[in-house]
């Protein structure tokens, strides 16, 4: 889905969310909620996330903090990754990504909610410090999420595709495939065809703390994770 | 006598690094708490699944700690190795020690493991930020030879502090993935010099991205990470939108630089070219007043 | 992956000890967990390997390392991923030489 489609579909015409460059932002109009304004954040175009667009997601973030407290934030999702380039490198790209991600966490300890939504593509390290620091990351049926796809796995890992292939069948735990992040807790909830409901659902879930372990548990796609957790915190 | 730490494996630096005898292992590798991933694919596991935690002391103080074996799937992070992260941070909440020192050697997510991995770096993050809330430090000592890297350095650049050594390397990703996405020119993965520029510790230290850089040897990183004890750097406002600023203006000053090189001579370093083969100790002249301000 | 497992009558028991891990499991390496065992006249260890079809040296290597320290309830456990015979005979000694045989309290 285009992020047109996708902003139409969630607020009609009720909203100042613009495209620049590669990086989305604007306020929205929360469906049924009157006068309930909603920052909206995120990427387009399968977005590389280099310094630049973190930078300019951050400030959306912080902006957010400085002038609206309480203000709910949507971060729309839709990268391939961080920016393969020397000079992201040489800039230290790491520094430029957690500082969204410690943006995103103030954020939610300020009292806003922080949603996240991966409307098309999500990749590898693009991904951790957008999505995957909100309170919740949500996505579409459609959307494509992964570290990795299966061939290149099969030659890095020097385990042949076929191996992998069989073996993701019963194991969530590497191939591509949104429904393995639902599975492994990482995606709360998919929405499907009624996305405003979605989002107000999202919203109105007022956990803060991370509970992904403990849902990847429930839902049988990470049965380690919590379980080993707990058993560092009880030694 | 030196001691090398990029030498050394995970268990050795934990031993070297506390106070002798003082540590306890936590889910050590008695317990087995082992990869069942990596047994269905038919890779070897390990008995820790690479990465030691427990508790002991430094200098006498209280502290928690983990290290990442960088032998042992390149550090990567799986479920249980997350898993083992995230439950030595959240520990820290409840027992409150003067640091949780934590010794990264990673290629980030381990890919045998992939989502659980990349779930599993999230989750570290959220549970790092929690300790700092609470006001223990968290202190990252990076000296492997396999570097800090994809979503370790993510972690990393969490922490209230980072030291580095420079045998050491933090970034996003590796050389050798940018070279064969955008070609040779775009980033030579053989040359060594030039990935140390862009991505060791030297550099890191020049543009304030690691607060300390010490020689490679465990007594070096030992009095690093004790001076480092109880000194907690809390997440405020004011302190993100500082970084922000000093981020933005990073690159308007240094955006169109090709090399480190010409980064340390535009932020006021004598002898630019010398830098490499300077000693750690000596590194900490190099910075000015200036040089500060514009990193 | 391989397992293999040797089982052998020894004599010289080590003073109760704490689990001792060497080694590291990378390429070319092998960790080994050597802990209290069951059978108290018993040495055993347990090889799970990467290697395929070495099965008569990982016994050559067993045999020599038993023959040198006869140890009586121990249970050693091995990671490998292809270690030449010698740095498996390294490790296990190195495990060996962790242990304390003399008359004094247990730890």
């Amino acid at each position: 889905m285009n992020w047109q489609t996708l902003v139409q579909s969630l607020f009609g015409d009720a909203h100042t969310i613009e495209r620049k460059g590669d990086v989305l932002s604007g306020t929205a109009q929360l469906p049924g909620q009157q006068g309930q304004i909603l920052a909206v954040v995120g990427t387009t175009d399968h977005a590389p996330i280099g310094v630049e667009t973190a930078l300019a997601q951050a400030k959306v973030i912080l902006d957010t903090v400085q002038k609206h407290p309480g203000r709910a934030i949507l971060l729309l999702v839709d990268t391939q990754g961080q920016r393969l380039r020397h000079r992201d490198e040489l800039l230290c790209i790491n520094r430029y990504m957690a500082h969204m991600g410690c943006c995103v966490d103030l954020a939610r300890r300020s009292g806003h909610r922080v949603i996240a939504l991966v409307y098309d593509q999500a990749l590898s390290g693009g991904f951790i410090t957008s999505g995957l620091m909100a309170d919740t990351c949500h996505a579409l049926p459609e959307a494509e999420i992964r570290v990795m796809r299966l061939p290149a796995m099969s030659r890095v890992t020097k385990i042949s595709e076929d191996v992998l292939e069989a073996l993701s069948l019963s194991n969530p735990v590497f191939a591509p495939g949104v429904e393995n992040y639902v599975a492994m807790g990482g995606i709360a909830s998919l929405w499907r065809g009624d996305l405003q409901s979605g989002l107000l659902a999202a919203l109105a879930d007022g956990n803060i703390t991370d509970q992904r372990a403990v849902l990847g548990a429930e839902r049988g796609g990470r049965k380690l994770s919590n379980a080993v957790t707990q058993r560092v915190l009880a030694a | 006598m030196k001691l090398s730490f990029s030498e050394l494996s995970a268990r050795e630096r934990v031993a070297h690094l506390l106070d002798a005898g003082s540590f306890t292992e936590i889910l050590g590798p008695a317990e087995r708490v082992v990869s069942p991933h990596l047994a269905q694919l038919g890779v070897p596991f390990s008995f820790d699944d690479g990465v030691v935690i427990g508790n002991g002391t430094l200098w006498g103080s209280k502290v928690l700690i983990a290290a990442q074996e960088g032998e042992f799937m390149g550090g990567g992070v799986g479920e249980v190795h997350g898993a083992k992260l995230v439950g030595i941070l959240r520990r820290a909440v409840s027992t409150r020690p003067a640091a949780v020192l934590v010794l990264a050697e990673s290629g980030g997510v381990r890919l045998h493991e992939a989502n659980a991995g990349l779930i599993a770096v999230s989750e570290v993050m959220r549970a790092l930020l929690d300790v700092r809330a609470a006001g223990i430090p968290v202190v990252m000592l990076i000296g492997g030879a396999n570097g800090c890297f994809g979503g370790m350095g993510l972690i990393a650049r969490c922490a209230d502090h980072i030291v580095m050594s420079d045998a050491a390397r933090m970034s996003m990703s590796g050389p050798e993935v940018i070279e064969s996405s955008h070609g040779v020119e775009e980033y030579d993965s053989r040359d060594r010099s030039l990935v140390w520029r862009t991505t060791g510790g030297k550099h890191r230290f020049l543009m304030g991205d690691c607060d300390r850089l010490v020689e490679d040897d465990m007594g070096a990183f030992r009095a690093a990470a004790a001076a480092l004890l109880g000194d907690s750097k809390a997440l405020t406002l004011e302190g993100l939108l500082a970084e922000h600023a000093m981020l933005a203006k990073r690159i308007e000053c240094f955006g169109d630089c090709h090399d480190a090189l010409e980064i340390w001579q535009r932020l006021g370093v004598e002898h630019a070219e010398q830098v490499t083969d300077m000693e750690s100790d000596q590194m900490q002249n190099l910075l000015s007043d200036n040089a500060m301000e514009a990193a | 992956m391989e397992h293999l497992k040797f089982d052998f009558a020894g004599e010289h028991a080590p003073q109760n000890f704490k689990a001792i891990l060497v080694g590291v499991v990378g390429s070319g390496n092998l960790e080994v967990l050597m802990e209290p065992g069951a059978d108290p006249a018993h040495c055993t260890i347990s090889i799970t390997t990467s290697a395929r079809g070495f099965g008569p040296i990982w016994e050559a290597v067993a045999q020599n390392f038993h023959s040198q320290h006869q140890l009586a309830g121990v249970a050693i456990s091995i990671n490998d991923m292809g270690a030449t015979p010698a740095v498996v005979s390294l490790r296990l000694d190195q495990a060996a030489a962790s242990l304390s045989f003399t008359a004094g309290p247990a730890l």
